[in-house]
């Protein structure tokens, strides 16, 4: 079990790690801006020109949002010919605000430039998911060991008024060990309850020694595979818990069975 | 088929006809087989004063205990002549063809051709209900040598005096056809109707049902000690099957002392009451063992790789067994020594048999199989244990089962699913007079039992 759990953790981390290259990713590098052209050979552009572009300021409020909420950039660029925050907003105005909304942490990257100069100043808006449940309690084994059981094992089916063990119950026995010898290594003090059941069609009385004779031959299959026989107790219910009651043989079929299910533990 | 039928019919006269013994042989071929039944008539009961208030109760008690009893034919009460006696000075012969008031030959000659008549009246004195109760012979030329019974029977006054009165009067009756009554008997069976399978306890005639046991879990399977004051049944109350036992009369448990075993199930009481047989879970197979009414002293009776439940002690010859066994195959029914030895199969192999119950008289052996039938849908069968021949006597309506045997050996309850329930029934031990006992939820697995003397 604790091995198991503890392959949930690497596996969750290596998420994390994942999704967080990618957010890294989806904030592109801010790209150089262009060269400035050269002033040399162009027209005499205006008077501002002369000056470089200059950004006064380039905000993003809130800094933080959750996933779904808006943020807002505001600017104020001077002496600029050509104005444009990247992550696809385009051209803007030298003074303006804009709302956004991104689904990641994201960086928005302002670019002014004049013939006389360039400027760029990026804001980041960091984007969080929901809040996280709190963390779950850590897992006491017992618990794990039951849900891992009920979870996981199959049931062995078997046919009318016999208790061989076929072919798909030997299946889904061997299964059933394995389960089983992972639970008790990681519990040990985990013990299981095999159930015989039988469908609705024979004696309430001959059913009762059916499922005895059921969940003891689930039993000693399991023994012959390495499962240690004092975690293992059977009891039989004869036809009293049916898990369906139709009168098909689909329906006996699934009621002659042998069940695995959390014991008390030791 | 039509020939097996009736001869399975015969079959079954012929063997209900013995078993009260030689002795009654006559009287209980007569009632089994319907041609020879003797006619009562059974005229209202009138009461005075108060007692009148209860009167319709007596009248309907005392007919029922009567006709359900299998041994009268019982006269419809349509064709009864309008002067109807309530005391023996009642009568006054006839002058001639002038009727002078009632008179016997009113009720042997048609259309009545009764030959018994029940007359009387209930009063009250001293607070109670005092029920005056003449049997007379019908054929008798005088009055006066006709009486069979006249008696005064005593009860509280109201409703459940007046049902007490008539069934005493009417266990007088029967007894003088050799039919046991059933007054006071018992039947302890299993119903879910509060959700869980309890063990309840009702009369013989599905009056006050109640539960004995509540411990909703699975209680199932009882068993009733021959003497009555003791159920033991088969109970998930303390985690795997395990074996209880209660006091009748105290409805308290009783210590019994089961084996360590996975399952311990279906007991049954010896005849001097003082073992009890069952069937438990022993290197893996579930096998039948005797121990001390309280559980003390196991040893085990039967040694094979098979399943073995229901072990039933026959009660005139406590050393023979019959019980279910799935060796060789498909579960039938066996009889063995108490000591496991001398087996023998009773049934032919077909299909699968449950549920094996012995008459009073040990002759007959009552059980459920599915010969003939899907498996499943179980009939009751009848089997004369020295002739060995099985009579079915319900025939696929619905799902019978559990057939145990009155202390009058004469009727039979079982359950069967008729419905989308299962209920009880009484039948005569030839499979005719149906009568359902319960209503409420599933009821299963009924024994019945003789009244705690």
């Amino acid at each position: 079990m604790k091995i198991q759990s503890r392959a949930v953790c690497v596996t969750a981390f290596a998420v994390l790690l994942i999704t967080a290259t990618a957010c890294k990713k989806k904030a592109p590098i801010a790209a150089p801006p262009p060269p400035a052209p050269a002033a040399e050979p162009a027209a005499p552009p205006p008077a501002p020109s002369t000056l470089a572009a200059r950004i006064n300021s380039f905000t993003a409020e809130p800094r933080s949002i959750e996933r779904g909420q808006s943020a807002t950039l505001r600017w104020s660029v001077a002496n600029a010919t050509s104005i444009s925050i990247d992550q696809g907003l385009g051209e803007v105005q030298a003074n303006g605000s804009r709302q956004v909304f991104p689904s990641a942490t994201t960086t928005y990257t302002l670019s002014a430039s004049s013939a006389a100069g360039s400027d760029s100043r990026s804001v980041t808006v960091e984007v969080t998911s929901a809040p996280p449940p709190p963390p779950p309690p850590p897992p006491t084994p017992s618990l794990s060991g039951s849900e891992m059981l009920t979870q996981q094992a199959q049931d062995a089916y078997f046919d009318y008024d016999k208790s061989d063990i076929r072919g798909d119950a030997q299946t889904a026995l061997q299964r059933d060990a394995q389960l089983l010898k992972q639970i008790f290594a990681a519990d040990p003090n985990f013990t299981v309850v095999i159930e015989g059941h039988c469908d609705e069609r024979g004696s309430a009385e001959y059913n009762l020694g059916l499922g005895d004779r059921r969940a003891q031959a689930a039993k000693e299959f399991l023994l012959s595979l390495g499962v240690p026989a004092d975690r293992l107790t059977t009891i039989s219910y004869g036809k009293d818990r049916p898990v369906c009651t139709e009168a098909t043989e689909e329906c006996y079929q699934r009621n002659r069975r042998a069940h695995l299910s959390p014991g008390t533990a030791r | 088929m039509k020939t097996k039928a009736i001869i399975g019919l015969i079959l079954a006269l012929a063997a209900a006809a013995f078993i009260l013994g030689s002795g009654k042989a006559q009287e209980i071929r007569g009632t089994i087989s319907g041609g020879e039944k003797p006619r009562i008539a059974v005229p209202d009961f009138r009461g005075s004063g108060d007692a009148q208030r209860f009167m319709d109760t007596f009248n309907q008690t005392l007919w029922d205990e009567l006709a359900g009893s299998g041994a009268l034919t019982m006269v419809a009460k349509s064709v009864y002549p309008l002067n109807v006696p309530q005391r023996p000075q009642d009568f006054r012969p006839p002058s001639g063809a002038t009727s002078n008031g009632p008179w016997l030959t009113d009720w042997s000659n048609p259309p009545v051709r009764a030959n018994y008549l029940a007359f009387g009246y209930t009063g009250v004195q001293d607070g109670k209900l005092v029920l005056f109760g003449f049997l007379d012979n019908a054929s008798q030329p005088d009055p006066t040598s006709a009486q069979v019974i006249g008696k005064l029977y005593y009860g509280s006054l109201d409703a459940d005096g007046a049902k007490k009165v008539a069934r005493d009067f009417a266990a007088d009756i029967l007894r003088q056809f050799g039919a046991q009554s059933l007054d006071g008997s018992k039947i302890y069976f299993v119903s879910d109707r509060t959700g869980n399978k309890e063990i309840w306890s009702m009369d013989y005639d599905g009056s006050n049902q109640h539960a004995i046991t509540h411990y909703n879990s699975v209680s199932t399977m009882p068993a009733v000690s021959p003497d009555g004051r003791m159920v033991a049944f088969t109970t998930y109350a303390l985690g795997n099957p395990k074996i209880m036992i209660y006091s009748t009369e105290t409805d308290k448990r009783m210590p019994f002392y089961n084996p360590v075993s996975s399952a311990v199930e279906t007991p049954e009481f010896t005849p001097d009451g003082r073992h009890l047989l069952f069937s438990t879970s022993l290197d893996g197979w579930v096998q039948i063992c005797e121990a001390d009414a309280n559980g003390a002293d196991m040893r085990r009776i039967s040694h094979v790789r098979a399943i073995e439940v229901s072990p039933k002690v026959n009660p005139k010859n406590p050393t023979q067994v019959a019980f279910i066994s799935g060796r060789g195959g498909a579960e039938q029914l066996w009889l063995m020594n108490i000591d496991g030895g001398d087996l023998q199969r009773l049934t032919d192999g077909a299909g699968y048999v449950a549920n094996p119950a012995w008459s009073p008289s040990g002759q007959f052996v009552a059980f459920a199989w599915t010969k003939g039938y899907e498996p499943g849908n179980y009939n009751i069968f009848v089997m004369d244990i020295a002739r060995r021949v099985p009579v079915q006597l319900t025939h696929g309506a619905g799902r019978n089962e559990n057939p145990w045997w009155a202390p009058d050996g004469v009727h039979l309850v079982f359950s069967s699913k008729r419905g989308s329930t299962t209920q009880l029934y009484t039948m005569l031990a030839d499979g005719t007079n149906v009568q359902q006992l319960t209503t409420r939820g599933n009821n299963i697995q009924p024994v019945w039992s003789k009244a705690i003397n």
